[in-house]
């Protein structure tokens, strides 16, 4: 099977089921071309997470295939195609900032010239630059996230996976963090796949909008989202915006409704 | 947003004027501590000499001399027209350091591979875990004979023999502590590692290793100790002479004519086994630079 070259996740089919007979998602389809930013939404459960951890190997599938720029997950993952942010920063607190940054670049033995310039560059991009040599625990949360990105997109990663980087954050520094990631995702021009829970987050953000249903994890709707770019804090009170926020919360309930039904029976035979 | 920019000159010399201020305080305690210890023993002393109780034990100067005369016996002879007792007792605790710098780096770097190995095989792990925690229920008395004597047989200087004896007793704190923390690394930080398709080699060295730092620096702190305590016993076994342990057995025969002899041999036995201690937490202060919450 060959993708096009503009298609940067391809996934036919997925399945995961856990050992404790959970089927997290069942029959999963969803195609993402380059540059594009789709977020996956859906109540707890609904397999999202597991979906993002699949596309950037970290767990197996149980059947059918993920490619991403052709390649199956675990090649793209072996070829540095992932980079990942989790909600946590998850940074090393024996590093400095710039360390921190430079970690995945190490990895790919990178020579330290080019690795401080690529740090300098980075950190100017999520603008930190001046924090170089303060320890992680000496930021706020929000600059803890922003070293985050800068690291997981320090090696040009082809695909971007964000698991609700900003969920533990207050709404201002969500919404501020919301901006400056459109900001990075522009000028950096990489492909977003974004987990979260918060429905104008990912209509704000999103060119497509992914609505999940739980149990078992289906995609129930995909919603594309024709605000225009770029995006800026005056998009939040247009009219358009309130509609499709409206539309997503609309596939989320009938989500739920298809759950109501007997649905889970027909697993059983 | 905490902003941690570079302090304003004004306040770098508040910090000073604090950093010293801790420092004072820091010596004011141990002055304290040492002067209420100091009076303890005497009060103790002078309580069951004047009433003659003789419950734990009878006290007089054999059992517990004055603590002056202690500190005043490293400035006796210690033999007849020799020199003052301080002179044999640092040169008895250099050799005895030797031993234990030995013993506590080779039973570091024995514990430290034992626990890299064990954290990448569950079935090592289950196999030889217990007998490394059995090891250590066999009393190093037991084992110093052997270890002098097979060695001594092999040609291995005595005082190799008691650095291995002092290595028995630092490697096992070492290899648990190790072994705890590098298998207790964030699950997420391990995952982000395999997202960079990192070796196991850059793992070990760029996760696990540096998480488990704090870990490793409470275990080389016991075994700082540790190692002075298997130096100064190992030298009895193997007759050596040079050492503390030689010392103490030495003293312990006079102890009814001199007893503060003995009791300044383990003044400075408690200052070697300090200093050792002192020294891992200097090392630790430069090395370790974690979240406050981080630092074990």
């Amino acid at each position: 099977m060959t993708a096009a070259p503009s298609r940067v996740v391809e996934i036919r089919g997925l399945t995961k089921s856990f050992r404790t007979g959970v089927t997290a998602l069942q029959e999963i389809d969803l195609e993402i071309e380059a540059r594009e930013f789709v977020s996956l939404i859906g109540p707890s459960g609904c397999g999202k997470s597991t979906l993002l951890r699949i596309i950037g190997d970290l767990i197996p599938a149980t059947s059918g295939t993920v490619l991403v720029n052709g390649k199956t997950a675990h090649q793209a993952r072996l070829d540095h195609d992932y980079g990942i942010v989790f909600q946590d920063s998850v940074l090393y607190d024996w590093r400095t900032v710039a360390r921190n940054v430079s970690l995945p670049l190490e990895m790919l033995r990178w020579n330290r010239a080019k690795r401080q310039a690529r740090v300098k560059e980075m950190l100017e991009l999520v603008e930190l630059t001046g924090f170089e040599s303060n320890r992680p625990w000496q930021l706020s949360g929000g600059m803890q996230q922003r070293v985050s990105i800068a690291r997981a997109l320090s090696f040009d990663p082809a695909l971007l996976l964000m698991d609700e980087p900003f969920g533990a954050l207050d709404e201002m520094t969500r919404e501020r963090l919301n901006m400056e990631l459109l900001q990075i995702w522009a000028k950096a021009g990489s492909t977003v796949v974004f987990v979260t829970h918060s429905i104008p987050e990912a209509v704000f953000l999103s060119t497509r909008v992914v609505v999940m249903s739980a149990r078992p994890g289906r995609i129930a709707e995909v919603i594309e989202v024709d605000l225009p770019q770029p995006r800026t804090a005056t998009t939040r009170e247009e009219p358009r915006f309130f509609e499709l926020v409206t539309s997503v919360r609309e596939a989320l309930a009938a989500g739920r409704g298809d759950a109501a039904r007997p649905a889970a029976a027909e697993e059983l035979y | 947003m905490a902003q941690v920019a570079a302090a304003s000159p004004s306040e770098e010399r508040r910090h000073r004027g604090v950093a010293w201020r801790v420092a004072a305080t820091r010596v004011a305690t141990i002055v304290l501590v040492l002067a209420a210890l100091w009076g303890l023993w005497e009060a103790y002393k002078w309580l069951w000499e004047t009433t003659g109780w003789t419950w734990p034990f009878v006290v007089d100067d054999t059992t517990m001399p004055h603590l002056h005369d202690i500190v005043g016996a490293f400035g006796d002879p210690a033999t007849a027209g020799g020199p003052a007792l301080i002179h044999p007792l640092l040169d008895a605790a250099w050799f005895t350091a030797k031993e234990a710098l030995a013993g506590f780096l080779l039973g570091a770097a024995i514990g430290f591979a034992l626990a890299v190995v064990l954290a990448h095989s569950r079935l090592l792990e289950r196999g030889l875990l217990p007998y490394i925690v059995a090891s250590q229920t066999v009393p190093i008395l037991a084992i110093a004979p052997m270890v002098v004597v097979g060695l001594g047989s092999k040609g291995v200087e005595g005082w190799k023999s008691v650095a291995i004896l002092a290595a028995y007793l630092t490697f096992f704190p070492v290899a648990i502590n190790t072994l705890r923390g590098l298998k207790s690394v964030d699950p997420r930080a391990l995952e982000l590692m395999h997202s960079y398709a990192a070796s196991r080699w850059h793992v070990l060295w760029r996760l696990r290793v540096p998480a488990s730092l704090p870990y490793i620096f409470v275990a080389l702190r016991i075994s700082a100790t540790a190692s002075v305590i298997g130096a100064i016993i190992g030298e009895t076994p193997a007759s050596i002479q040079e050492g503390l342990g030689g010392a103490i057995v030495n003293f312990n025969q006079y102890y009814s004519l001199q007893p503060t002899f003995l009791w300044a041999t383990n003044v400075i036995c408690a200052a070697l086994g300090i200093s050792f201690f002192a020294l891992v937490a200097i090392t630790e202060r430069l090395v370790l630079r974690r979240a406050p919450e981080n630092i074990a």
